[in-house]
Formats: structure tokens, sequence, C-alpha cells
């Protein structure tokens, strides 16, 4: 942060732009990751085996019962402590430094993972048991009666709330400033305090979020168009 | 782990200060975010074509954006351009809009007001047209007809969607936090800073929310089953007054 001289708002453009940027990129990661985990939480909890379930269930129940701020700060301080005591228990020596990067991501994603798991079990219970059945029948392996059968006809009644998943996450990576992460947030507050425009930087953030929300929206909106062809209008 | 610090009156007084702040913050946000809520809707749904338009694009923004950059946008960016307002300094307002909690209050109230109006938007479309062309038959004021028949089918319908925003709206507190209002989380970061304890006022405060989120929820199945014209579980329609 610069102390001196008089800083133009517009110097700044840069730097936001790059922010954005990033809050893209850790937005983007998260949810690649949150929707991997949504699917090993929606499979555990479709299990057969208690453990499992049980495990799936405690994991969703805490994750959306604490705010999200503080499981961010929980988990930026816990997960990287846990990992180095995991280290230092396989018998590795020394810390490890958690870059702020994978930090965000990680703590994005597991918040993310737990919403998830709830939209994708729901949408995989909707799909027709016979529909099942019928790919077992013709002999199809798991892997193929994933990609085949049970992906194409959840994806229908999982759009909506993947959606607004992405949305709800974009707005959250706002919360990684918290801990001192520097995406768009944070760079708008630098950019704030040294220039004293408090308003301009604020309303530019808003507008810079807003813009990837509703480009978000026509995204998806294309996105279920595509994944409903061939079902009747309802 | 090490909780000896909860006995301690000067940890247990911030505590308290920030869960009553909590409190304070959700029955405000929420009470008065529902008011916005339903004029909100009510422009949306039958204002002047200026007026929806005005409620959607206010409602889009609201949705669209981090409520902590709202949070600081109204609390630095209007904040300090108020203090340089002619006159307001010395106006009995100032000790209102001096306060960072004041500035929470009103972020958390535009939130709910945004996100329960595009519910509330739903469920009032959703009343029958034969309702509304009864009441208006039986002679009744645009007026009563809103408050007596299409206000209360409509929050009847989507009651539980409206529980889920109050649970959402509990849980953003913590935001509030990072304006310097003295919620819960900042009452645990005081304990950080002082007894160098980094896990144990987090994990006591994210059990205070466990159980909040379930009192909550709990209390709000209590109200949605007594909400006058709910079909109980027994299929039997309860009728008001008998």
């Amino acid at each position: 942060m610069q102390a001196y001289g008089q800083e133009s708002v517009l110097d700044w453009t840069g730097p936001l732009l790059a922010g954005a940027l990033v809050t893209l990129e850790i937005a983007l990661a998260a949810y690649a990751i949150g929707l991997l985990l949504g699917l090993l939480g929606a499979t555990a909890k479709l299990s057969g085996w208690g453990p499992l379930r049980g495990a799936a269930t405690g994991y969703t129940t805490l994750v959306r019962a604490v705010p999200e701020l503080l499981l961010i700060i929980l988990l930026y301080y816990a997960g990287t402590q846990a990992l180095n005591d995991l280290l230092q228990w396989l018998g590795m020596t020394g810390q490890v430094e958690i870059s702020g990067f994978v930090a965000a991501i990680g703590v994005l994603a597991f918040v993310q993972g737990a919403y998830m798991t709830e939209v994708l079990r729901g949408a995989i219970v909707a799909i027709p048991k016979g529909h099942i059945e019928a790919a077992d029948a013709y002999g199809m392996s798991r892997w193929l009666r994933f990609r085949r059968i049970v992906v194409p006809e959840m994806l229908p009644n999982a759009l909506p709330g993947l959606a607004n998943l992405w949305l709800i996450l974009v707005k959250d990576t706002a919360l990684v400033s918290v801990v001192g992460f520097e995406e768009l947030f944070f760079t708008a507050q630098q950019a704030a305090a040294s220039t004293r425009s408090y308003f301009v930087f604020y309303a530019a953030a808003g507008a810079l979020y807003l813009v990837m929300t509703l480009g978000s929206n026509t995204l998806f909106a294309w996105a279920e168009r595509r994944v409903r062809r061939g079902q009747p209008d309802t | 782990m090490e909780f000896g610090w909860i006995a301690n009156p000067h940890y247990l007084g911030y505590l308290w200060e920030g869960f009553i702040n909590t409190m304070i913050l959700v029955a405000v946000a929420g009470s008065l975010g529902f008011v916005l809520a339903v004029l909100l809707a009510l422009a949306r749904v039958s204002g002047p074509r200026p007026l929806a338009l005005l409620s959607h694009g206010f409602t889009t923004v609201i949705r669209g954006t981090p409520l902590l950059v709202q949070l600081f946008f109204f609390y630095d960016g209007i904040g300090r351009m108020l203090v340089e307002f002619p006159g307001l300094r010395d106006s009995f307002m100032w000790p209102i809009l001096r306060e960072a909690f004041f500035y929470g209050a009103l972020a958390f109230t535009i939130s709910v007001g945004a996100y329960a109006s595009e519910v509330l938007r739903g469920a009032m479309l959703s009343v029958p047209k034969g309702e509304l062309e009864a009441a208006r038959a039986f002679g009744m004021s645009r007026f009563k007809i809103l408050y007596r028949i299409w206000l209360p089918h409509a929050i009847q319908i989507c009651l539980p969607t409206l529980t889920g925003e109050l649970i959402l709206l509990l849980k953003s507190v913590p935001l509030v936090s990072t304006i310097a209002v003295m919620d819960l989380l900042k009452a645990a970061n005081i304990v950080r800073d002082e007894t160098f304890l980094v896990y144990e006022p987090l994990l006591l405060i994210a059990g205070i929310y466990i159980a909040l989120t379930l009192l909550l929820t709990i209390g709000m199945r209590g109200v949605e089953r007594n909400f006058p014209g709910v079909r109980p579980a027994s299929g039997v329609r309860t009728i008001p007054g008998t």
C-alpha cells in the first residue's frame, strides 16, 4: 500500500480487474472440487452402509448450521494446522506453508460440497428406479451406467440448484478477504483505504460482482435449455 | 482444548453482549426486512410499470452482490459521506448514524427485503385468481384484499422458504464483526487476541450457532404448524376461530 502521493482512482482499475480474475479462478476451482465432494457426499448418503451415511449426514448438517464466515475462519486456521499435524504423524519434519490461494479454494470447496451433496442427492433420487434397473439389465458397468444414465437424467433436476450454488459461491468468495486473501474485495478495500474513495471502490466492486453473477445467469439458462432438450415442455 | 476462560466474567460479558446484539440484529432485520419484502413484492406484482422495474432492478443488484460488500458500502461508503453532510453531526440522528450497528442493521434489512421479496412474489402469483376476484366481489377495498386474503395466503404458501431466509439471516450476522460491531464472532476474536487460543472460542460460538439454528428451526416449525389455514398432517383443515 502506498502511503505517500495522491493516487488517482483510475490507477486502481488494473488491480481491481486482476482481483476479479482471482475471484473467478478460486470460484471455478472451488466449484469443481465442491462438485466432486458433492458427488461423493451424495453417493455416501445413498449408500447402504450406515457409518458412511452417518458421516455424510454429519458433514452436511454441521456445515449448513454454522455461518460461512465462521467456517471459513475456522477451516483456514484448522486446515493448515491439521495438514501439518498429519505430515508430522507421517514422520515428515518441518512445516508446510499452504498458499493462500490453495487454502481459499479448499475452504470454499469444503463448504460448497455440503450444499452440493444435498442438491445432487435430491436429483439422483428423482431418477425413476426403472431406468437404473434397465441399465443394469443391459449389463452396463457401474461407470457406464453413471455416465450414460445417471448424469444425463439428474442434470435437468440438479441444474437449477447447481446454478444457485454457483451464485452463492461467487458471493462467498468475498469472505476469504477477511482472512487476508487478496481477491476482488480485498483489493477494493485496499484501493478504498489508499485513495479514501470508499464509495467509488465499494460500488465498483459491487458492479464487478454483479457482472459475474448476471453473466453466469445467462450461461446457466443456456445450459439448462441444453440439458432439457428432448424433454416435454412443462 | 482449554475452555477455562469461559468462566472469566470479562469474556463472558463480551459473549453475552455479542449474543444480545445478534438477537437484536436478527429481530430488527427480520421484521423490517419482511415489511420491505412485502412492499418490493407488491411493487413488482401489481405496481405501475416504472415502479415494478425499479423494484426488479433493486432486488437484482442486492441479490447479485455479496452481503459483505454491501455492508462496507453502507458503512464506509455512505457512512463516511454522511460525516461531511452539513448539520448532520449536530442533529438528533447522529448518535444513531454514528454507530456501526446501524449500518449492519440497514444492510441486513435491505438484504432480507430483497431475498424475501423474490420468495413472496412467487407466492403472491400462485394465490388462485378466484380468491382475489371473490374478495373484490365482496366489495373489499384493495388494501383489505391485500391484508385479509392475498398476503395471508401467499405467506401460507411460502412460509417454509421464509424460515430458510430467516436462518440465512442468522448465519450472516458474523459479517458485522468486520465493521467492528460486537457480535459473537467479534467476542471470539477478542478472546483469541487476549488468550492466544485459536480454536476454542471459534468452536464455542460455532456450537452456539448450531444450537440457535436448531432452536429457530423448531420454533418456526411451530409457527408453520399453527399458521391459520395450514392443513395439519392429519388432513383435517383447521378453521380459524373454531
